[in-house]
Parts: C-alpha cells; structure tokens; sequence
C-alpha cells in the first residue's frame, strides 16, 4: 500500500480512538458523582465500554504506524494538538443534560458509522466496528431515554435539556464534513463519508427530541477543526488530568 | 445521592435468569423513575459480568408478600408432615420404574 494510503488509515484510527477515548474520560468523570447509584454504573459502564474501543482503535493505529507505539503510547504522551477526536466529545460535562445530550447526539452518529465501518475491506477494521456497534446501540439507548425523560419532564429538565442541545448543536456539523482522509477510505472501501451518515442521524435526533418535546435548534455556524487537531481549551484540561500519571512515572507499570 | 433524591423514584425488584439457568431468580432491588429505565438500570447494575440472559423488573409495592408474623400458622403446620417427602417412603425391592 501507498504511503499516502497508509497515513490516511492512521490519521482515520486516531480519529476514531481519540473520539472514544475523550469521551471516555469525560464520562468517567461522572463516576462517584452521578445523581443516583443506578446511573452511576451505567455510565461507568459507558465510560469503560468507550475506552476499551479507544483501547482497539489506537492499538491499531500504531501497528499501522509503524513507530513502535502501542496504545498508552499514543493516549498518554500526545498533546492536544495531536488529539484527532470531534470537538462535541471534549465539551464539558455540565449538567445532567449537558452530559446527555451530548452522549445522544454523538451516540446517533456514533452508531450509524460503526454500521458503515463494519462493512469495510480491511478486517481489523470491520471487527472493532462490530464489536463496538453493539456497545453503542445500548448506549444511544439510554442517551435517547433521558433526553426523552428530561426534556419531556419537569418545567426545569426541559429547560436544561432545551439549553444543553442549543449549546452542543454548533459541534454537530464537524461530524458530517469529510475531507481528504475518509475520501481516502472511502475510496479503498476501508472507511465512508460521512456526508452520507447524516439524513440517519438527522431522522433519528428529530424523533427523539420530537417525543422529548424539544425544539430542533437550527443549522446554522458550526464549529469544527477537531479532526484536524484544532481544539477547545478544554481539551488540554482533560488531557493534563488524563496524562498527569504515566508521564510523572512513564516506565510503571498497573 | 441522598436519601430525598432517590426516594423520589420507586423501588423495583430484579430477577435474573441466567444462561444456563431455567427459573429467573431474585437478584436484588434498584431505583428507577420507570419500567424501561428500571429495565435498563438492572442490566447496567446487576449484569456487568455476563450473569444474564434475561431480566424481570416489576414493582416492590406490587409484590405481595407473606408476613414474618403469620410464620407459625403459614409454614409451622408442614413441619411435622414428613409424609408428604419422597424421601420418606422406601422403595421396595424390585421395583424399577416409580
């Protein structure tokens, strides 16, 4: 394979780690937090599912390297700019709402490209794809069932479900521009473009948040850069926390 | 997660069926504000490590239990029945089909 093809195929397994492994994290933060015990090891469950799929991703991604880096390799001792993950997967936990209505909108579009990716040429990635499209099926679940029950709940939780999916729209569009690296996949038939995972997620997001009584916000300037290493500050917060043990004592081992 | 908060919703019981198990069995109990999330809460809390092929969920308040009290007149009587054990009669020789 070419050596533009295989950079294209690293740069996308990154893409797909990192979004798993970010959101990961952040979920995790929920973990002795959440409001009940019940949904505290639901999302730990979440949280443990997504960095278990980062964990496939980015072993991966560094075979395909070539550099001689493994998994923890590439999570713990790159730096923001080097992160690869979707802008909406670094947004802040906030509130109960905030945290997920941003579940819902990635799990929706999360679930449709796992669907695409199980179909590719290359095995590994059809495998991972498979394996974690089971994973994320029961996340969008849950994620759908309680913008549903908040937004269609109290006065309050609709207000905060109204507010947290206004909030994370703008970082919605990023998830539906491709550019040149999944037109690479694409063309291999390894991967897809994402363009085409859109009339699904859209269909779907507007039935939830129709029974959830919310309002569509509407399209307008959406942020994006993620992919392409181009960060929130929020994203170097994360990683400080995330990254802090392994590069204080980088030769230890669990 | 205080006591306020998480009285808010109601308990329900959770029964499990195992893989290789024919009777669902009582697991234990979870708050959850519904019969889905309830559904969903007992996956996430009791079947972390593959324990089961099937759940039931229903209502605490809709169980209707025996009362500790009645004990005596409920379960004393059958005590002294050894009768009505399999194990209480001897086969006798010879016989092979019962």
């Amino acid at each position: 394979m070419s050596a533009p093809a295989e950079r294209a195929r690293v740069e996308f397994l990154l893409r797909m780690g990192d979004n798993a492994l970010v959101l990961g994290q952040r979920v995790a933060a929920w973990t002795g937090h959440a409001p009940v015990v019940e949904e505290d090891l639901a999302l730990s469950n979440v949280a443990l599912d997504l960095v278990g799929q980062a964990r496939l991703w980015l072993a991966y991604a560094g075979e395909c390297e070539g550099l001689g880096r493994d998994e923890d390799r590439l999570a713990f001792f790159r730096d923001a700019n080097e992160y690869r993950n979707v802008l909406l997967v670094e947004r802040p936990n906030g509130n109960y709402a905030d945290t997920m209505g941003r579940q819902f909108l990635f799990d929706a579009w999360h679930v449709e490209l796992l669907r695409a990716l199980a179909a590719s040429r290359d095995e590994r990635i059809s495998a991972i794809a498979q394996k974690a499209e089971r994973e994320v099926t029961y996340h969008l679940r849950r994620s759908g069932d309680w913008v549903i029950r908040l937004g269609d709940g109290t006065e309050q939780s609709h207000a905060l479900m109204q507010a947290a999916v206004d909030d994370l729209w703008p970082y919605t569009g990023e998830l539906f521009r491709s550019d040149e690296v999944e037109r690479e996949l694409a063309a291999r038939g390894e991967g897809c473009e994402l363009e085409g995972l859109h009339d699904a997620w859209s269909a779907r997001v507007a039935a939830v948040l129709a029974e959830a009584t919310l309002v569509r916000p509407k399209d307008g300037w959406m942020h994006a850069g993620g992919r392409r290493g181009r960060h929130s500050e929020h994203l170097s917060y994360l990683l400080a926390e995330m990254q802090s043990v392994p590069r204080a004592i980088p030769a230890e081992r669990w | 997660m205080s006591e306020e908060r998480s009285g808010a919703w109601p308990l329900w019981e959770v029964f499990i069926r195992s893989g290789h198990g024919l009777a669902h069995k009582h697991v234990g109990s979870l708050h959850a504000p519904d019969a889905q999330l309830a559904l969903q809460n007992a996956r996430d809390v009791y079947t972390r490590r593959n324990e089961g092929a099937s759940v039931w969920v229903v209502r605490s308040s809709d169980i209707v239990a025996s009362d500790p009290a009645d004990r005596e007149s409920f379960f004393g009587p059958a005590e002294s029945k050894v009768f009505r054990s399999p194990t209480h009669y001897t086969v006798p020789d010879g016989v092979k089909n019962l």
